[in-house]
């Protein structure tokens, strides 16, 4: 509700149209190629992702900043889940959740305590085993959230979760037998490839072995993980599900209205969601082998959030980009990452002023509507569209 | 009494439920609470009045408190103040004439602050009508670039304390003895806070405030000038975070740092829900009421819970009553 709405507002044409936007020339140039080529660019590109901290070049590496390139870029994958986790929340279903660390939180914590031999109950799982568990433990956390809280509108919901994520972290620094700062050493990590030059395999982080160090093989996997996520989401958002998000993220009330039980599918948002912030925690304790308090801050939160609002919301391959970004540009140059966050507020206030939509926006049309490039829907019951008569309709 | 609970056998207690203390002390928790409170409420006006007008969550609110602190921190030691353990103690006339410039260095800073906020980070999103998941994302963006700016500044560790009066018991109120401190504090709260709600309920402005709130279109129908009534409720608004910073500072014992801002504008805001958002009274028992929850749980439960108390009633009181405990009054109140 803004007080200025006395008059029908024409979109500001200034600035905003004069800054180079990013997406939207490439996404011309995509859409205008054959399915063919689209293929053989995408399969290039994934297999120069794969590739990449082999390659190693010098100037994108950030060997020169003392962190190991596959490493930082391990580090760019998690967070590139995480950004797609919360996009299902932030993007597909319009609710604003600014404790979204919580989950992360929790997905870390459900892998220590099950597999880390300083948990008290000393169970001492196999990596693989906790997974599952931690995704099922975050998703049902995501459910505790919401279950009181998903009736509340949008502002009042944002504090909610911010609270939220505030308890979690306050709950691990308070908790006795969640260790506090003292944390868990030795967490699990999965076994596998063992040799004399590397007695526990590939994913432990003691296995320096170059090329095939840790960080490279972390990073594969977490690729892997993300092409599923990619897969799920996308279908996802294709069926039923998708579309009762977008309906409420585009007006509640209409949503309602037409059928849409809107509770539940909030409900949905923040469980898959939670679930996929619960695997990326997963896999972070699996990477570091030590999991403690720190780190689970309002301020990681909204680097969080920052990722999917820079790449653009609603869009995967857009969070994907702002989630690489945020991570790989204070990793390369070292000398900002005092600034870091002082940068990333400014940004999102100058974002938020000219290209609110982020870097890549996400595109607007028709879901499941398999219409000719040009049509138009309109609202005239009596006139005809494109030459069919108004009974005809529902053919188009 | 003293039960412990333990979620395993473990010899190390986490958690008390220890209500032994919350009855020996109760008096002096309640008083101590209610100081807190008012000082909740302070900052919870602020919000209130905001969110009375555009309906939004001035997330940057609580940088505006950080700005007042170290404003009064930055006008001390330029007073010829320095950090000491012990406190200066000058006497009661010149302490005060300090204190009191301090406040409105505060008060200048703060309000600045706020209106600055409102001209480069809202106002240009209102012009373009935006949608309020925009005007959100920029609040935040706001409140962590002030914050961080502070941290690149200053650093992480927190100034140290300069301090000008040592609390001095005066009186009991039965078995709570009350000090010169919170005297003080809660005196200036309440004026301040008395002269907040008649500006809002008696004079020019604020009918303005209460006309825009009730009903934008038709205010500017009837001669108001949103624009000029949104920068007075900012204005006000970060005046009196201003003071608050400023009795802030003197209540609590650890030094003033670039995160120092985050937690209160929680709670702050938690109290101005509690009360009723939109409604400068609730803001007021909002306040009072969480700072005495806050001081009785932390009796309870142990000190390391105070904060868990905070969100966890936030959390509680949203779920049973979304329109706080007074209900949303601003734009209905008397004209």
């Amino acid at each position: 509700m803004t007080v200025s709405q006395t008059s029908p507002q024409k979109p500001d044409k200034g600035l905003l149209d004069k800054l180079p936007s990013v997406g939207n020339p490439v996404r011309r140039w995509w859409e205008g190629l054959g399915k063919p080529v689209k293929l053989t660019i995408t399969i290039a590109f994934l297999i120069f992702l794969v590739i990449l901290p082999l390659l190693n070049p010098p100037g994108i590496s950030t060997d020169s900043a003392g962190l190991q390139f596959s490493n930082v870029l391990a580090e760019c994958a998690r967070t590139g889940l995480i950004a797609l986790g919360l996009n299902v929340v932030v993007g597909l279903a319009g609710l604003l959740d600014l404790g979204y660390v919580g989950f992360f939180a929790v997905g870390a914590y459900v892998v220590a305590l099950l597999s880390s031999p300083d948990s008290e109950l000393a169970l001492r799982w196999s990596w693989l085993a906790c997974v599952p568990i931690a995704m099922v433990v975050t998703a049902l956390s995501g459910l505790l959230l919401g279950l009181p809280t998903l009736r509340l509108r949008g502002d009042y919901l944002a504090i909610v979760t911010l609270g939220f994520g505030e308890i979690v972290r306050l709950l691990a620094d308070n908790i006795g037998p969640l260790k506090g700062q003292t944390g868990f050493a030795r967490v699990a990590f999965p076994v596998v490839g063992t040799s004399d030059s590397r007695p526990f395999g590939f994913f432990s982080n003691a296995n320096n072995a170059k090329p095939f160090t840790s960080g490279l093989a972390w990073y594969w996997l977490i690729i892997v993980l993300i092409l599923l996520m990619l897969w799920a989401v996308s279908n996802l958002e294709h069926s039923r599900v998708g579309r009762a998000w977008i309906a409420l993220r585009e007006d509640e009330d209409a949503a309602e209205i037409m059928g849409v039980s809107t509770f539940k599918y909030k409900l949905w948002a923040f469980a898959i969601g939670a679930a996929i912030g619960g695997l990326s925690g997963a896999l972070m304790a699996g990477q570091v082998q030590f999991v403690n308090n720190q780190k689970f801050d309002v301020v990681t939160s909204m680097l969080f959030l920052s990722a999917v609002v820079l790449g653009g919301q609603g869009n995967k391959l857009g969070v994907l980009l702002g989630a690489f970004l945020i991570v790989y540009i204070p990793s390369r140059f070292t000398v900002i990452a005092e600034w870091k966050f002082l940068i990333f507020g400014v940004a999102l206030i100058v974002l938020m002023l000219f290209r609110p939509q982020g870097l890549i926006p996400a595109r607007h049309r028709l879901l499941g509507a398999d219409l000719p490039k040009d049509a138009t829907i309109d609202y005239e019951p009596d006139e005809e569209v494109d030459g069919v008569p108004p009974t005809n309709r529902e053919a188009l | 009494m003293h039960i412990t609970l333990a979620a395993t056998t473990l010899a190390d207690t986490w958690i008390s439920f220890d209500t032994s203390s919350l009855i020996r002390d109760f008096w002096s928790l309640t008083t101590d609470g209610l100081t807190y409170g008012a000082i909740y409420a302070l900052i919870a006006i602020g919000y209130t009045l905001v969110y009375g007008v555009l309906r939004l969550i001035n997330f940057a609110h609580s940088e505006v408190f950080l700005v007042g602190m170290f404003a009064q921190y930055f006008i001390l030691q330029a007073l010829g103040f320095t950090p000491a353990a012990d406190a200066y103690n000058e006497g009661v006339a010149l302490t005060v004439v300090y204190l009191i410039v301090a406040m409105l260095i505060a008060m200048i800073a703060s309000g600045a602050t706020a209106v600055i906020i409102e001209r480069v980070a809202y106002r240009p999103l209102r012009k373009r009508g935006a949608p309020p998941l925009v005007f959100l994302i920029t609040a935040i963006g706001a409140s962590l670039a002030i914050q961080q700016a502070f941290f690149v500044w200053r650093g992480q560790n927190p100034e140290p304390q300069i301090r000008l009066m040592t609390p001095v018991h005066v009186f009991n109120i039965f078995s709570a003895q009350i000090d010169n401190v919170q005297i003080m504090i809660v005196v200036s709260a309440v004026i301040l806070m008395i002269l907040a709600d008649s500006f809002v309920n008696r004079t020019k402005f604020g009918r303005g405030i209460r006309a825009v709130a009730q009903d934008p279109t038709t205010a500017r129908l009837m001669g108001v000038n949103p624009e000029k009534v949104i920068m007075t409720t900012f204005l006000v608004g970060g005046i009196l975070a201003g003071a608050a910073a400023l009795l802030y500072t003197i209540k609590i014992p650890q030094g003033i740092v670039f995160s120092g801002g985050f937690l209160l504008g929680i709670k702050a805001f938690a109290a101005a829900v509690l009360g009723g958002i939109g409604n400068l009274r609730g803001a007021l028992l909002g306040g009072l009421l969480l700072g005495v929850s806050e001081n009785w749980g932390q009796a309870l439960f142990g000190g390391a819970w105070r904060d868990v108390v905070a969100f966890v009633l936030l959390i509680a009181v949203l779920m049973f009553r979304p329109s706080g405990i007074l209900g949303e009054s601003l734009g209905r109140a008397r004209a």
